[in-house]
């Protein structure tokens, strides 16, 4: 009988991703609906170190795979390592995180389990209540749709955009196991770390060898460009075509810098050149879900809302009072972003320095 | 050299809609391109032949209209071509296309595949890997650079943060990004000879002696369907015109002070 939510974690040169935090937070809820425990698989090499932390954010059990072999991410070992999990332990759902490591090594682990992938998703459902409320919440389907669901369905629900986001589709994989999934970075919502909380530590020898290898790595490219991870940010302050070149950023990274906050972009701003690549949000950038999400003048194409649209707060100053952005919004300011974007930074300084006088 | 290059056909926009009867998708009346990844790996695969000799097949699976893709892909200097059209074949997904799709490729012979990286309408990158999984060769994804070195291929292997240089031995399948290169157009000679070049289709039976019926099409894919929707916006939105800059920031800095954002 299969059981158990298995989180494949990634590790880059020994430091855990994000995705993987949040994949294992994600697995607690989902573990919590179905009764079952989650299993990080820690695969790297030296990397024993980093099981503690994994408990510390909600596995149970981590298995650990250390091997020299394993040390640099190349497709075989790790989809070898991956295989030996799933034969042995049979999970009932394994996650990997959609980044092009996860996307590289699950379709092959996947072809060579003999069972189904849902690639790139955004949502996660065993509960079928928590899922209609979903279907109530966000879809047009009619109550009677809804309520015919069947409330014993413990299948995982695995719900993805499709067509750069214009259409939403809830896979399921009945009769194969594991339930296998990739998970987009930045959905899901990062746990709280409780240093207390202990888990079972156990190494396993998945009988991996060098020869498993079976590409050469000539060189290790770092990227030249130092990258800003949007997708850390609390605060986002944006800009698509309304900032209308390079030099209608520098407001943007001015106010960002009031509030603590990183500047990102819509495809236009990235494609044009004004903006490094690093800050794209959306459908083909990031996926990002900060506190506060500034949009200056950003209409709101689909492939860009996909990227933003779960942010806690909205804000949209766009000239065009009938764009989608300020449909989205929770606040949407017509006018001007050129006069009101640095009055705003202008007005949030004058308030920090009263605060700090009284 | 035998290439093999992977293609699939895409409609050219994002305006799709879905079946309200079957849930899958209208492709009727949507214009169709070739998928931006594959064109670039059919471009490599091109530069390939013309620096190192061999030939260029093109298969790509999908309904009987799909050999406008193929055409276009003859006449940009393809050699050959195969279509996989069968009823057996439709509602496949990325484990049951894969299969479907090894299946012809170890029946045509090959030396290196190539597949785009994903295809902007499934977006799921799975079929490229499942490919390589079910012929049992190496794969490298995420290509950015390719060039022959001897029998192997050197590929610049691109990562979120870093890119390895990677050497692979052939037979092998690399998957490509748009990045790889800037694809040709056709020539005018190339679509006139587009045109006496035979597409050759196969089906279900063409493929039948090694192709397991139970693992192909809606029935033998592993995953299915369970819901598709389109997205609506939430309600609610508060959207205030006509204000002063100096009304405009005092509303955004009420906000900013009553959720404790400043």
């Amino acid at each position: 009988m299969c059981k158990d939510i298995y989180v494949i974690v990634e590790q880059r040169n020994g430091v855990v991703q994000k995705v993987s935090y949040e994949l294992i937070g994600e697995a607690g809820k989902l573990a919590a609906d179905s009764g079952e425990e989650v299993v990080a698989v820690l695969m790297g090499y030296n990397i024993a170190g980093r099981a503690e932390t994994l408990c510390q954010y909600g596995a149970s059990r981590v298995l650990v795979i250390d091997h020299p072999v394993l040390e640099q991410y190349t497709t075989e070992p790790y989809v070898k390592a991956v295989e030996y999990v799933i034969r042995n332990y049979e999970p009932n759902i394994v996650l990997f995180g959609a980044s092009s490591i996860g996307r590289d090594m699950a379709p092959r682990v996947a072809g060579r389990i003999h069972t189904g992938l849902t690639a790139d998703c955004t949502r996660l459902d065993i509960s079928v209540e928590k899922y209609q409320d979903y279907l109530r919440a966000t879809t047009t389907f009619t109550e009677d749709v809804i309520a015919k669901l069947d409330t014993e369905d413990r299948s995982l629900k695995m719900t993805r955009p499709a067509f750069g986001g214009n259409i939403m589709a809830t896979i399921v994989c009945r009769d194969y196991r594991p339930q296998m999934a990739t998970v987009r970075p930045g959905v899901m919502e990062m746990p709280e770390k409780d240093t207390a909380r202990k888990g079972e530590i156990i190494m396993v020898d998945a009988g991996l060898t060098m020869d498993d290898r079976n590409v050469e790595i000539l060189e290790v490219v770092p990227n030249d460009k130092k990258e800003v991870d949007i997708t850390d940010a609390k605060i986002l302050v944006s800009g698509g075509r309304g900032v209308g070149g390079p030099e209608g950023y520098e407001p943007l990274k001015e106010l960002a810098k009031e509030l603590g906050g990183e500047v990102s972009s819509s495809r236009i701003g990235v494609d044009s050149g004004w903006i490094d690549k690093s800050r794209q949000v959306g459908q083909t950038g990031k996926t990002v879900r900060p506190n506060l999400y500034l949009a200056c003048g950003i209409s709101g194409a689909i492939q860009h809302l996909a990227g933003m649209e779960s942010s806690e707060y909205i804000i949209a100053i766009n000239k065009d009072a009938t764009c989608p952005m300020m449909k989205l919004a929770d606040l949407g300011i017509v006018g001007d972003l050129h006069v009101i974007v640095p009055k705003l930074a202008e007005a949030i300084r004058a308030y920090r320095a009263e605060q700090k006088v009284s | 050299m035998k290439i093999i290059v992977c293609m699939k056909q895409v409609p050219d926009t994002a305006e799709v809609r879905l079946d309200p009867k079957t849930n899958t998708l209208i492709r009727e009346g949507v214009p169709s391109i070739i998928n931006h990844d594959d064109k670039s790996g059919l471009e490599a695969a091109l530069r390939l032949r013309e620096q190192h000799g061999g030939t260029v097949t093109v298969v790509c699976m999908g309904p009987a209209q799909a050999d406008v893709a193929i055409r276009e892909a003859l006449a940009m200097g393809a050699d050959d071509a195969y279509l996989l059209s069968a009823r057996e074949f439709g509602g496949s997904d990325t484990y049951a296309t894969a299969t479907i799709i090894a299946t012809a490729l170890k029946k045509i012979g090959f030396d290196l595949v190539i597949t785009g990286r994903q295809a902007i309408d499934g977006d799921t990158a799975q079929v490229g890997p499942q490919i390589a999984e079910q012929l049992g060769i190496p794969q490298v994804s995420y290509a950015e650079e390719l060039r022959l070195d001897g029998n192997s291929l050197i590929v610049k292997r691109q990562f979120e943060d870093q890119a390895h240089i990677l050497k692979v031995k052939m037979p092998c399948l690399i998957t490509a990004l748009t990045e790889l290169n800037e694809a040709r157009y056709m020539s005018v000679a190339g679509i006139e000879e587009a045109y006496d070049k035979e597409i050759k289709i196969w089906g279900f039976d063409d493929l039948k002696d090694d192709l397991n019926p139970d693992w192909i099409g809606l029935k033998g894919s592993p995953t299915n369907v369970f819901k598709s929707f389109g997205k609506q916006p939430k309600a609610a939105s508060c959207v205030m015109e006509g204000l002063s800059a100096e009304e405009a920031v005092s509303e955004i800095m009420k906000k900013l002070i009553e959720r404790h954002i400043i």
